[in-house]
Formats: structure tokens, C-alpha cells, sequence
């Protein structure tokens, strides 16, 4: 396997205006002749699924959940990140650019992320005119708000429910091109794998969820945009159906995997309560713009927040951080939250959770301009853990949010499977070690709506295809593999439920491979995987038909590949000996307890390629060059 | 503090193509911190290792602002809370012992797929006839050459914040999808943006809601009542305002 990025030639602010003029273009009545799938519906999917078919493709498109507006981007909370300048705070697409590079803590593709901050504006004026109610100055001009990671206020929103309303245009701009014609929606549909022929990705075979029907659809380029693998860790912020399978199973014929040992923590989630729970939710990094991180100063401090008077109190990021303070990165803010917590300063039952207090912004704004700027997510609150966070500081603890490793893909956004492509969280290329805030949103939807329209034109036009059809012996071949595994599932007749197995696999991966690792830690995860994999396919129990809804059945499917991923996942970890962004490796930190980076050794994307699931794993380096932003030890003092 | 409850649920149960029928079952020890979906996983585990297929029920998000989940409890959608989805319902607003009744949400345009899914794809069909701007990507002027009023962007928002459960449709006596159907005329037409579709989409959306066998709205309010994100029955109004001046037009 060679890595080649394509990154285009010249300086860097011309690289995607140059590579555009330099692509191949389809003529526009040719286009209807080409078939492309996009799976997914998510920000990256519908937009791209849309373009696609407003360019003139034929688009099928898929997804598991009853309609495509259920995608998880739906969740997303706080906002969206442009250089617009609006707030004229000094903002430009160059320091866009920096903050993200810096933010990724230098593992992440210069170019890629160039293109992420010039695409950033283009976004904003599309939603606008798609009607999305971004929120208003009485003047009527768009507002903003600021975000953890950079000094500048550049963060777009629609109250706390930004990814809602920016997932509704998607969908909106889908809808559009699905009464046109131009695409044909596949709801209620998995794909269980991707058919590549004479080594181009020319279909999947999917299952129909409800009647549990597979079947084949051929075409001349897929597009991946199945999101992030964070439910690997059973316990997380993804929805319940999110996973890691088209991935998966695309790694396993041979597109390379990047860094899967990128998981960003967020720091600002609802701690964990028991052992039933099945899920945990985020309460958006907007929070942090006026609410104000804190433990006791003193161990095992157990009074209630309001008796803490306040010189005994540590207000920990402030202290640290003077010049970002609680708006920290993303890794930074989880890393100290850790860190206190691992002291016996931590608050509330468990003692794994922090204080984020109002009380300051009340009293200085008032209740009602709190309520206005965060008055849903209060309420959230207030509905799963029964306190009233503008009475008593909200708790918070970090949790597993999104996953910045993925498919392998070189600028065109195209993965090591020609035809086969990979766009948003699904891909690895732009949030290096460390994911902004504000900027999964932002890559979603530059990715679909304006860069893989630009570049599959350049694969379909420049590239041979051959005319195949769905009788082709690798349909055939898929298709019975995807057979014999689904009843190979059923037939296990064992004792153990498939959340009991996830549980324990997560549980695992959460205490080696979470916030902290250490060899000792992974090399034991390394050890016990294996175990609980075979455990899963000699004892799981699951009821039911595979010719039917059957949705232990699904879940069964999807948790059999993060048993196999997982393995990947703790390897790449282990062979990082060096800590960066979400990776924190315990051997490798600086006097005062930050990732220490190692340049010289680990500078490089990990993309590695199956060999056989009894075989080690090949492990492909790119190397990272940085010509614009110069490599530097991370401050955020 | 979280203490732990015993129910007993009554659980429509269907299967593909059979005639459905209430099962009882025991949900014990429930943690009245757990979410009411968390509650369902609690019983479905314990009857999958009793060999029983587990109770269907769709969710995704468990954050509220998905859409997926719903369900009758005790006859209401979501359950009898307010502005509250079923994943965000929690059990510590039932009590020990309490028997639930637990069924899908009952709508001539929503049929069951299996125990507690129905098929909510009609609400797809109404936006897919013009529930959106027909703006091409990269067509757009500078976003900020429009300035929006923002009581009418708030306004517009509200209406937005609609998440597609369905609930106001299995609420309504008429199986009526007007709320849902007005929450996003009424985005468009509060925005500029929508306005040059603005006669066009009210048209058509409405047509197809009759199409689909959606009922008429007969000013029940049921469906404001049922909604957990608040979507304000005036939406209505406004629709029923726009179908006047531009349906009636041509």
C-alpha cells in the first residue's frame, strides 16, 4: 500500500483554488450516466447526497433510521465556526486555520485543514439562504458566540440546537433533490458491506432493517459518511445506533484506517449514575463562555457547593490557563477535570465530577439573559438529574464525544480504494489529535457541500470503470458472507445479551484506552479483547429472525466489529509513544502534566492496513509536514 | 437521591403481518434515576436471557432531539409529562407498583412496523413536497447582505425546534398532521428566504398531508398539548393564514 495525500502544489492559500481549476470536470449531460451511493445522511451525507444529484449524478442514498433527519448531527448543540469576522475580533480564515492546526496539536494535514477554514464562510451563506434561524443581533445581523480553543468569537448557533437546525437544511436541500428525482432515498436500510471490483469500490450490499431483505446496488463511486466509532466504548454521547461497520468492514478490504486511537473526551457531559445507563449527554462547550469550573481545595470536601465559601474553592483552568481560562481545548479542560478527580477533590456521589457554576453570570447578567443564551440545555439538565442548575452548580464529568481517527483519505477526500470515499467524522484528515469545538459541524458540511463535489468529478472523468452488474461474483460473494454472519449470529443460542458483551468491552477500552494510557494498560486491553470477542460468538444470545425487524440482531452485527476494531484501536495507542491532543500517554508528559508531543519520531498520520484477522496489522506512515504553521510545544497559558 | 421501584407494563406486542395483542410483564428494581427507555432495556434484557424476544421500541439520540422514540404511556404520547420526549421522561415520576400501559402511537398514516414502531415516513412526504429553500449549493449571496428581525428569527427558530416524533399526529382525534406541517410552513414564511415559494409550498404540502391520510385539524389543540418541544398551536393559524391567501389564488 502506497499513501499518496495528492496534496496539490503552491502556496498554501491557493492549493483548492488551483486543484478545482486543475480537476477533470464530467460534462454536465454526461453526469446523469454515473451512479454514486452515499451512505449516510448525516451533515457530511445529506449535503454530499444533495450536491451530488444537484450537480446531475444519480444518487442512491442510505440510511438505518427511519428517516434521514434522525442523523446524529442532529444532536450537536453549540454551533459552528466560520471567519467571517463578524465581531471584528481580529478573525480571518488564516487564524481559523492556525487555531485548528494548533488545536489538532499538529497531527492533522496542513492543507486539508486550509481548505476546512476557506470552505468555513461559504457554509454559512448557504445555511442563510437555506432559511436555517441562526440567532440574531436586534440589528439584524448574524451573532456569535465564542468557543473552546480560540480567542475569537466565531462560532455561528441556533439557540443549543445548532446541529438540529444545520442537519434540517441538509435534509431540507435532500428532500429537494428527492422529489427531483435526482436521488432515491433507501431509509430503514444498513449497509453490511462494500463491493469492490477489480480494486474499485463499485457497490454495497445492504439489509433492508424491516424485512431484513439484503440486496445489491451497483455504482461508479461510494461515499462513506457513516460517522464516528465512539460507541466502541459502549458508554458515550454518539446515539445509540451509531458505529464503526461500513468502516470496518471497508478496512478489512483494504482501505487503510487512520489513527484510531484519536478519541476526544468532552469535558462537559452529565456524569455517569449507574449501571443501567445506557448513554450520556453532553452539555454544550458554550457553556464554558460564562460558567466557571471549580473543585474544593481540599480533599474529600463533601459540603454542598453553596457552603464552600470562596477562597476554598480551586477554580483549576482559570488558575492554569489565564489567557483562555475555561475555554480551554477540549483535551485540556477533560485532562484537569481527570486530574482533580484522581486527587479526591472531585464532587457529588461518585466523586468523578466538577462544578460548573452560574452563580457568577446570574449575578451579573441576570437570570433571564442565562435563560435566554441556555435555557434549553438547563432544562436538560434539570430533566436527568433533577437539580436546578440555576439554584446549584450543574456536576460534570468528561465523556467519550467524537472520534478524530477514521478512514484513511488523500485530499480528494478519497480513501485507499479507488471510487471509494470518506467524508466527515467517518475520516480522519482534519482534526489531528484534538477536535475543536464548533468544527465537526463545519467539516460535515464542507466536506459535502463543497469538496467532494469537487473532486469525485476528477475519479469519474479521469477513470475507467467498467460496466458491472449486480450478478458480478463479488456481489454474490458479499452477499453470502453477509448471510452466513448474520445467521452465524443467531445461532449462537448462548446466555449473554449483546449489551452485556458491549458493556464489558467498553468498560475495558474506558479504563486502558480512555483519558489516560499507559503500556501496562494497553497491553493488558491488548490481551483481554481477544477473549471477550471469542467469549461474544460462543455465548451471545439473540432472539428472533434474521427475515424480520430485529433490532438485537442489528445491534449483534455492529458490536461484533468494534470486538475487532477495539484491537486496533489500543494498538495504534500503544505504538503512539508519545502523547498528543485526546492521546494521552502517561509516559510521555511534561513536568506540569501536559502532552508532551514527540516530533521527531511521531509527526506522522498511522494508516494501517488488514492483513487477515489473525495477522498483525501493517502499519503505513504519513508524514506530516508543516510549512505555514510552525511545530511549537502547545500553551494555552 | 435515586431509589429503586417495581412496575407491571401491559405491552402491545405485534408482529409482521399478525394481529396484535397486550403482554404483561414485570419491570423490577427499576433505579428512579434511569431514563424511562433505560427502564425498557432493564425488561428487554432480562427477556432476551429468558429467551422472549425483546419489546421493539425506537430511539436513537436519548438526548430528546432525535425524534425517534415516542410511545403511548397510559394513552400519552411520550408519556404524561410536559415538553418531554420518552427519553428524557425519568422514573422517578412514576411510583412503586404503578401498572403502565404501554402502546404505539395510533395514527391511520403511521402503521405498525412492529411492537412499539409505527411508520412515520408520511412526514418525509410532506416536507419532500417543499418543506425547504430550493437554493443550489454556492449560489448564495454574503450571508450577512439580509438582515432578519430577530423577533422574527426567534419566532422562526420556535417553529423550527420541531423534531418529527409524530406525537401531535397520534395525539389528534383526526390523526391530523397539521402542527408539524405548520411548524415549517411558518419558518418559511417568517424568514425572507421563503418567500418566493412561499404560495407554492403551502399548496402542495397541504395536498399531500391530505394524500397521505392525515385528518383535518379541528382546533382540538391536542397536538400543542403533546408536543415536547413546544411547538405553539398559532403555527396553525399562521398556516391556515397562508393557505388562505395564496391557496385559494390560482
Amino acid at each position: 500500500m502506497k499513501l499518496d495525500a495528492k496534496i496539490p502544489e503552491g502556496p498554501m492559500a491557493e492549493k483548492w483554488k488551483n486543484h478545482k481549476f486543475n480537476a477533470k470536470l464530467v460534462n454536465p449531460s454526461n453526469r446523469r450516466k454515473y451512479n454514486v451511493i452515499v451512505v449516510g445522511t448525516g451533515l457530511a451525507g445529506a449535503s454530499a447526497a444533495a450536491t451530488l444529484a444537484e450537480q446531475g449524478y444519480n444518487v442512491d442514498c442510505f440510511t438505518y433510521s427511519d428517516s434521514p433527519r434522525r442523523a446524529h448531527s442532529i444532536a450537536a448543540q453549540g454551533g459552528i465556526n466560520a471567519a467571517k469576522n463578524y465581531p471584528n475580533d481580529g478573525d480571518s480564515v488564516h487564524r481559523l486555520f492556525y487555531d485548528t492546526v494548533k488545536g489538532g496539536d499538529f497531527r492533522s494535514r496542513e492543507a486539508n485543514v486550509h481548505r476546512l477554514a476557506e470552505c468555513s464562510n461559504l457554509i454559512i451563506d448557504h445555511c442563510v439562504a437555506q432559511g436555517i434561524p441562526f440567532a440574531r443581533e436586534y440589528g439584524g445581523y448574524l451573532a456569535n458566540r465564542s468557543f473552546g480553543g480560540a480567542q475569537v468569537s466565531r462560532t455561528f448557533y441556533a439557540r443549543g440546537q445548532t446541529g438540529q437546525q444545520l442537519l434540517i437544511g441538509a435534509y431540507g436541500a435532500l428532500c429537494k433533490e428527492i422529489k427531483s428525482g435526482g436521488v432515491k432515498m433507501h431509509t430503514r436500510c444498513e449497509v453490511i458491506d462494500v463491493v469492490v471490483i477489480d480494486g474499485q469500490a463499485r457497490g454495497i450490499i445492504s439489509r433492508n432493517l424491516v424485512t431484513g431483505e439484503l440486496t445489491r446496488h451497483v455504482a461508479d463511486a461510494v461515499v462513506l459518511a457513516t460517522g464516528g466509532y465512539g460507541n466502541v466504548f459502549f458508554l458515550s454521547t454518539n446515539a445509540m445506533n451509531c458505529n464503526a461497520s461500513a468502516a470496518w468492514r471497508v478496512y478489512k478490504k483494504g482501505a487503510a484506517f487512520a489513527n484510531p486511537c484519536f478519541t476526544q473526551i468532552h469535558p462537559t457531559c452529565i456524569p455517569v449514575h449507574g449501571e443501567y445507563q445506557s448513554k450520556l449527554t453532553l452539555m454544550s462547550e458554550s457553556l464554558r463562555n460564562d460558567g466557571r469550573i471549580w473543585v474544593p481545595k481540599k480533599k474529600g470536601d463533601t459540603r454542598p457547593p453553596a457552603q464552600i465559601p470562596e477562597d476554598e474553592r480551586d477554580y483549576y483552568l482559570e488558575r492554569k490557563y489565564p489567557s483562555f481560562g475555561n475555554l480551554v481545548p477540549r483535551d485540556l479542560a477533560s485532562r484537569n477535570a481527570k486530574v482533580v478527580c484522581d486527587e479526591g477533590r472531585g464532587v457529588g456521589p461518585t466523586g468523578q465530577a466538577v462544578y460548573l457554576d452560574f452563580a457568577d453570570a446570574i449575578n451579573r447578567l441576570g437570570k433571564e439573559v442565562i435563560e435566554a443564551r441556555y435555557g434549553n440545555l438547563f432544562e436538560m439538565y434539570n430533566r436527568i438529574t433533577d437539580d436546578d442548575p440555576y439554584e446549584t452548580p450543574m456536576m460534570i464529568y468528561p465523556a467519550v464525544h467524537y472520534t478524530m481517527g477514521g478512514l484513511w483519505v488523500d485530499y480528494n477526500l478519497m480513501t485507499t480504494i479507488p471510487g471509494l470515499y470518506a467524508l466527515g467524522e467517518c475520516n480522519f484528515s482534519d482534526h489531528g489529535a484534538n477536535r475543536l469545538g464548533a468544527s465537526a459541524l463545519m467539516q460535515g458540511l464542507a466536506d459535502g457541500y463543497f469538496v467532494i463535489p469537487n473532486t469525485i468529478n476528477d475519479y469519474l472523468a479521469s477513470t475507467k470503470i467498467e460496466k458491472a452488474t449486480t450478478d458480478h461474483e463479488e456481489f454474490v460473494k458479499a452477499e453470502t458472507v453477509a448471510k452466513e454472519k448474520l445467521d452465524k449470529l443467531l445461532s449462537i443460542n448462548g446466555k449473554r445479551t449483546v449489551d452485556d458483551f458491549h458493556k464489558e468491552l467498553g468498560h475495558l477500552l474506558w479504563n486502558n484506552c480512555g483519558m489516560a494510557r499507559n503500556e501496562k494498560g494497553l497491553k493488558e486491553a491488548l490481551e483481554k479483547i481477544p477473549k471477550i470477542r471469542e467469549e461474544f460468538w460462543k455465548d451471545l444470545n439473540v432472539p428472533g429472525s434474521a427475515d424480520d425487524l430485529n433490532q438485537a440482531l442489528e445491534k449483534a452485527n455492529r458490536v461484533a466489529d468494534f470486538m475487532e476494531f477495539a484491537e486496533l484501536m489500543v494498538k495504534d495507542a500503544l505504538e503512539r509513544k508519545e502523547s498528543c491532543g485526546g492521546h494521552f500517554r502517561e509516559e510521555s508528559q511534561t513536568e506540569e502534566g501536559e502532552a508532551k508531543r514527540d516530533d521527531e519520531n511521531f509527526c506522522y498520520v498511522a494508516a494501517w492496513e488488514f492483513q487477515g484477522l489473525d495477522k498483525e496489522p501493517v502499519l503505513h506512515k504519513e508524514p506530516l509536514e508543516f510549512e505555514e504553521v510552525k511545530l511549537t510545544q502547545r500553551s494555552y497559558k | 437521591m435515586s431509589k429503586q421501584i417495581n412496575l407491571t407494563l401491559k405491552v402491545w406486542r405485534q408482529s409482521k403481518g399478525e394481529a396484535g395483542r397486550f403482554e404483561t410483564y414485570e419491570a423490577k428494581n427499576i433505579d428512579t434515576d434511569a431514563s424511562f427507555l433505560e427502564m425498557l432495556d432493564v425488561v428487554n434484557d432480562e427477556l432476551t436471557v429468558k429467551g422472549v424476544e425483546p419489546i421493539a421500541f425506537e430511539h436513537d439520540c436519548r438526548e430528546g432531539i432525535c425524534g425517534c422514540c415516542g410511545a403511548l404511556v397510559n394513552g400519552k404520547t411520550h408519556g404524561s409529562h410536559d415538553r418531554t420526549t420518552l427519553c428524557q421522561l425519568h422514573m422517578r415520576h412514576f411510583e412503586d407498583g404503578q401498572e403502565l400501559v404501554l402502546e404505539p402511537f395510533r395514527a391511520d398514516a403511521f402503521p405498525v412496523l412492529k411492537d412499539l414502531i409505527v411508520d412515520r415516513s408520511g412526514l418525509d412526504e410532506i416536507i419532500t413536497e417543499g418543506g425547504y429553500v430550493a437554493v443550489k449549493t454556492g449560489n448564495a449571496p454574503e450571508a450577512s447582505t439580509t438582515p432578519i428581525k430577530k423577533e422574527f428569527a426567534e419566532a422562526a427558530m420556535d417553529a423550527a425546534e420541531c423534531i418529527g416524533c409524530g406525537a401531535c399526529v397520534a395525539s389528534c382525534p383526526n390523526g391530523s398532521a397539521m402542527l408539524f406541517t405548520s411548524a415549517k410552513v411558518s419558518q418559511y414564511a417568517l424568514l425572507p428566504q421563503g418567500h418566493p415559494e412561499r404560495a407554492k409550498r403551502v399548496k402542495a404540502m397541504v395536498s399531500k398531508m391530505d394524500e397521505l391520510g392525515f385528518g383535518n385539524c379541528s382546533n382540538e389543540y391536542e397536538c400543542a398539548v403533546a408536543c415536547p418541544k413546544g411547538i405553539d398551536v398559532k403555527n396553525i393559524a399562521r398556516l391556515n393564514r397562508e393557505f388562505i391567501k395564496h391557496g385559494f389564488k390560482s
